[in-house]
């Protein structure tokens, strides 16, 4: 895509558990991946104190990533990563906020609270994936993206690490495509420049 | 009613529901941010079974008893003891040893939450020999969870990771002398609370009420806009002492605030700020 031209995406949610770091790496480090949206990732992770992950996103990816203080800005061509023991919220298109309610399918963050935040806000502008991993959390928030009219994409259990998470996405028909993980990065450029 | 089915608020709705509670009740919720406010309304019709918005605005407007439940409901009063224990470590090992020069020393844990934060703290004050001369405040908006600091009763279930987080913030006492344990629960040690002072103290609308060398304000921020952040962090300001410390939640920050310039973090990266002006 030429640079300036519009899409009608301004935001890619994915979201991961066990399996899926790999798959985030593979696409977060490819080297077309449009700047004209923000990423946010949510995955399931341990809480540790230090920015690990930040760190290993940041020295794979072109884009810069960030891991989320409370009401940062939502800023176009950056990754941004929901922090541990938080759950990630978006107040409106250009700020997040954070939650540190409940656990939702034993998780926080949750993948289906940032989804589901994500969808209302966003709607139609969202991207939604959703990664290997053993746990139901995000099925539900990314048919919510679905429904409010945004595109969403289930990685291919059959090349998922742990197939269960994907799966149950499927079995509630919250995806608009199944693609392997090899295809994901690709499939980001297609559809914000379709 | 599943979860998945979406129960959406409109705004006129809310703003409707939150007008309806502040001129009744008094406790003002406008400037929540209101992503996880909306969070908190759902979440509620969802526990009290109430089909439509309008039910719930009918009870809130019939039902006085009602609003108790609703103050606890709309609040997240979720924490730890030695929540990021890094940060407790700091506090003991840099923070403590300035406060140990004054001759009597004064902490605010506003937004305490059922007082995990600050039994934490009085167990830092006893093992730096600091508690005889303190007075920990510990203040929250919602009532019922401050009872439960004066009665120092937390669930066993959460003991080992506590214990855990106290190592990790520099303890080296054998944990389990701070309780006694009872079935399933853990009584801490009465003497920890001879200088704790309870209150409810809502930071929306109630005034500073002393000075402070420390306040302590973690995970409550996140709830509020930015603009009641400004009005909240200047309360603070109004309340702390000059190169007085300011402590809060691991993901919130000053830095974009209207008090930002008189504050300078501490260098070891942990929310800890001290006032400079
Ligand atoms: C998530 S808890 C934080 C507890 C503890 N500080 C911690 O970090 O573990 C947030 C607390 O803020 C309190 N709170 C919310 N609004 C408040 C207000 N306007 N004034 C005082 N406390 C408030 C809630 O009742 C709740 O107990």
């Amino acid at each position: 895509m030429a640079e300036g031209q519009m899409t009608k995406y301004k935001i890619v949610a994915i979201g991961g558990s066990a399996g899926s770091l790999d798959v985030i790496l593979k696409i977060i480090s490819a080297a077309a991946l449009p700047v004209s949206l923000a990423y946010v990732i949510i995955i399931h992770r341990k809480n540790d104190p230090s920015s690990i992950l930040t760190e290993l996103l940041a020295s794979r990816s072109p884009l810069a990533v960030k891991e989320v203080e409370d009401k940062e800005s939502i800023t176009t061509g950056t990754i941004y990563i929901a922090p541990p023991d938080y759950h990630l919220l978006v107040e409106d298109y250009y700020s997040f906020s954070l939650d540190s309610s409940e656990k939702v399918h034993h998780s926080r963050p949750s993948i289906d609270v940032s989804f589901e935040s994500i969808a209302s806000v966003f709607g139609p502008t969202a991207i939604g994936i959703l990664l290997s991993g053993a746990n139901a959390d995000g099925a539900e928030g990314l048919k919510k993206i679905r429904l409010a009219g945004g595109y969403t994409i289930a990685q291919d259990p059959k090349d998922a690490e742990v197939a269960y998470m994907p799966q149950q996405a499927i079995l509630a028909d919250a995806q608009i495509l199944i693609a392997g993980s090899d295809q994901l990065a690709g499939e980001i450029i297609r559809i914000v420049n379709s | 009613m599943k979860e998945t089915e979406l129960i959406t608020i409109r705004d006129e709705d809310l703003n409707l529901l939150l007008t309806e509670i502040f001129q009744r009740y008094g406790y003002d919720f406008t400037n929540y941010a209101r992503a996880s406010l909306r969070r908190r309304i759902t979440r509620l019709m969802l526990i009290d079974r109430l089909p439509s918005f309008a039910e719930l605005f009918y009870r809130v407007r019939n039902d006085e008893n009602y609003f108790t439940h609703i103050i606890q409901q709309l609040t997240v009063n979720v924490t730890e003891m030695f929540r990021d224990p890094q940060m407790f470590k700091v506090l003991r090992e840099e923070v403590l040893p300035v406060l140990a020069t004054h001759p009597f020393i004064r902490i605010w844990h506003a937004g305490c939450s059922t007082g995990e934060e600050a039994y934490s703290m009085a167990i830092l004050l006893e093992e730096a020999n600091l508690l005889h001369k303190s007075l920990i405040y510990a203040t929250d908006i919602n009532p019922h969870v401050i009872e439960n600091i004066q009665r120092g009763i937390f669930s066993m279930n959460h003991m080992k990771i506590y214990s855990e987080n106290y190592i990790l913030a520099g303890g080296r006492r054998e944990f389990s002398s701070y309780y006694t344990a009872k079935y399933d629960w853990a009584k801490f040690d009465d003497r920890l609370k001879t200088r704790m002072i309870v209150a409810t103290h809502n930071l929306v609308s109630d005034r500073s009420f002393n000075e402070f060398q420390l306040i302590c304000c973690r995970n409550v921020l996140i709830y509020f806009d930015k603009d009641l952040q400004d009005k909240v962090l200047t309360l603070f300001d109004d309340s702390l002492d000059k190169l007085g410390f300011l402590v809060l939640g691991s993901k919130e920050n000053i830095r974009f605030t209207k008090v930002a310039s008189k504050y300078r973090q501490m260098e070891n990266r942990e929310k800890i700020w001290r006032k400079v002006k």
